[in-house]
């Protein structure tokens, strides 16, 4: 019993590693604070391309959607990242990581705008339209607002999916969270770290999971 | 030659045709609505009375003809639609009141995004056009907090708001429960005492015999019989009208 908390809940440990994993934390942090807003509007834009009149365009983001779900988001970074350089494209982690997981998560959003555009009815548009909207002011004023209501639940577990996916970050050595808790746990040979770790992102993340259960009720109710 | 205002019709519809694929709905509707006329259509469904209608502000694009609102051109290439539309109000069966938005906001909407009003502007107008249709109490609630009946009222108002030529109704009062339907009749009647064009979708017969100004039945994509209530509804001349009528009444 000693050994097991020697080795998993070392106090002494953890007060070393903290600092490293707050700043880990910060740069988990700074990934999500592009990518998600990145993510977001690119899924937004590939949405109203695979919902649009034009069947090039639509194709074409149906495309897009279809291959980065399928990719899985490990093998489309350590691709971008260990891969480009074969072409002569050599990208800093950053980079690479915030390519690759803007490609994978405009997808995911991608999917949510589309599913919460259609759910708006079409009178709404039509309303919007023989008021003298342009279909530009409809969609901002009229048919988003609904729209992203409708879905919120999903866009909030989407955006919990891409705090938790930054730790994949970790295998092109950017000093992410996970990266800098498994530095400690190789120096100090203790798994206390990645337990500190894994109470951070817990901390980070229930919130956030128990907001989505709540709209989920009040949708549902 | 340019027309006088007196003479040039508020709206007027020339040899329009409409398909659907290879459907035709509409064969060639010529229609020709002064300036604050009321004018009923009837017809069954089918007959491409709720496809004239929305026309007439290009929500269906025509597959031909043309259409003028005060003699501007509505339909063709190179229009400004969104001003166009500005000058023909609409009024739908199922409300389509945003539900996002109050009844102010409803209102609002196109009179500062479209008509660049500043807020103040925009809701002084709102709360005037609120006002004409009886719901001044009610312009801080969200259309889900109010009646089928109120709701289509603010939706009156909100076409109102925008001060339009001519206003288009399709079945505004179908989607109502019986009981609603005298309040939202009330509104339009209002609205046409105040000098409004009226082009209207309806199968209120009582409130056609007593406010439209013509009544036109529709069936198969044409106009098979116009004239004032008391003949198309009372005496019929085409049996297709008549047996329309004789299946209402039934």
């Amino acid at each position: 019993m000693d050994a097991i908390l020697q080795q998993f809940f070392n106090w002494g440990v953890m007060a070393q590693a903290l600092p490293l994993l707050l700043k880990g934390l910060g740069m988990t942090l700074l990934i999500c604070a592009v990518v998600i807003p990145l993510g977001a509007l690119g899924g937004l834009l590939a949405a109203l391309a695979s919902t649009a009149q034009a069947r090039a365009l639509r194709w074409s983001a149906i495309a897009f959607v279809d291959l980065f779900r399928a990719l899985p988001p490990l093998v489309l970074l350590i691709f971008i990242y260990a891969g480009l350089p074969f072409a002569g494209l050599r990208l800093s982690p950053f980079a690479a990581v915030t390519i690759a997981f803007f490609l994978n998560n405009s997808a995911y959003f991608a999917e949510i705008f589309r599913a919460g555009l259609l759910s708006v009815p079409k009178g709404q548009a039509e309303a919007a339209l023989s008021t003298g909207l342009t279909p530009a002011q409809t969609l901002i004023w009229v048919r988003l607002p609904q729209a992203t209501r409708n879905v919120l639940p999903d866009l909030l577990s989407n955006v919990v999916e891409i705090v938790k996916l930054t730790s994949l970050a970790s295998v092109v050595s950017l000093g992410e969270m996970l990266h800098a808790a498994d530095l400690v746990r190789s120096v100090t040979y203790n798994a206390s770290p990645l337990i500190l770790a894994a109470g951070l992102y817990l901390l980070l993340l229930w919130p956030l999971v128990r907001l989505i259960g709540r709209f989920e009720r009040r949708i549902a109710g | 030659m340019a027309r006088s205002p007196e003479t040039t019709p508020t709206l007027e519809v020339r040899a329009l045709h409409k398909a659907f694929g290879s459907e035709p709905v509409l064969r060639g509707i010529d229609l020709s609505v002064a300036r604050s006329e009321m004018v009923f259509v009837l017809g069954p469904s089918g007959s491409g009375k709720s496809t004239m209608l929305r026309c007439c502000n290009r929500l269906e694009e025509p597959t031909s003809g043309e259409i003028f609102i005060e003699g501007d051109r509505l339909t063709g290439p190179g229009v400004n639609l969104n001003a166009m539309r500005q000058r023909v109000g609409m009024v739908f069966q199922s409300f389509n009141l945003y539900p996002h938005l109050t009844a102010m906001g409803n209102v609002t909407l196109a009179l500062r995004r479209v008509q660049k009003k500043s807020r103040a502007e925009a809701e002084a107008i709102a709360a005037e056009a609120l006002d004409k249709v009886g719901l001044s109490d009610r312009a801080r609630h969200h259309p889900g907090q109010l009646s089928g009946g109120q709701q289509q009222r603010v939706a009156i108002a909100r076409a109102l708001a925008l001060k339009p030529t001519v206003m288009l109704f399709d079945e505004p009062t179908s989607a109502l429960d019986p009981e609603l339907v005298g309040d939202v009749l009330a509104v339009m009647r209002d609205v046409k005492a105040a000098g409004m064009t009226m082009l209207v979708v309806s199968h209120e017969m009582g409130f056609a015999r007593e406010a439209a100004d013509r009544v036109i039945f529709m069936d198969g994509g044409r106009i098979v019989e116009q004239g004032p209530p008391d003949q198309v509804l009372g005496a019929p001349t085409h049996d297709r009208t008549r047996a329309f009528l004789r299946r209402f009444h039934a």
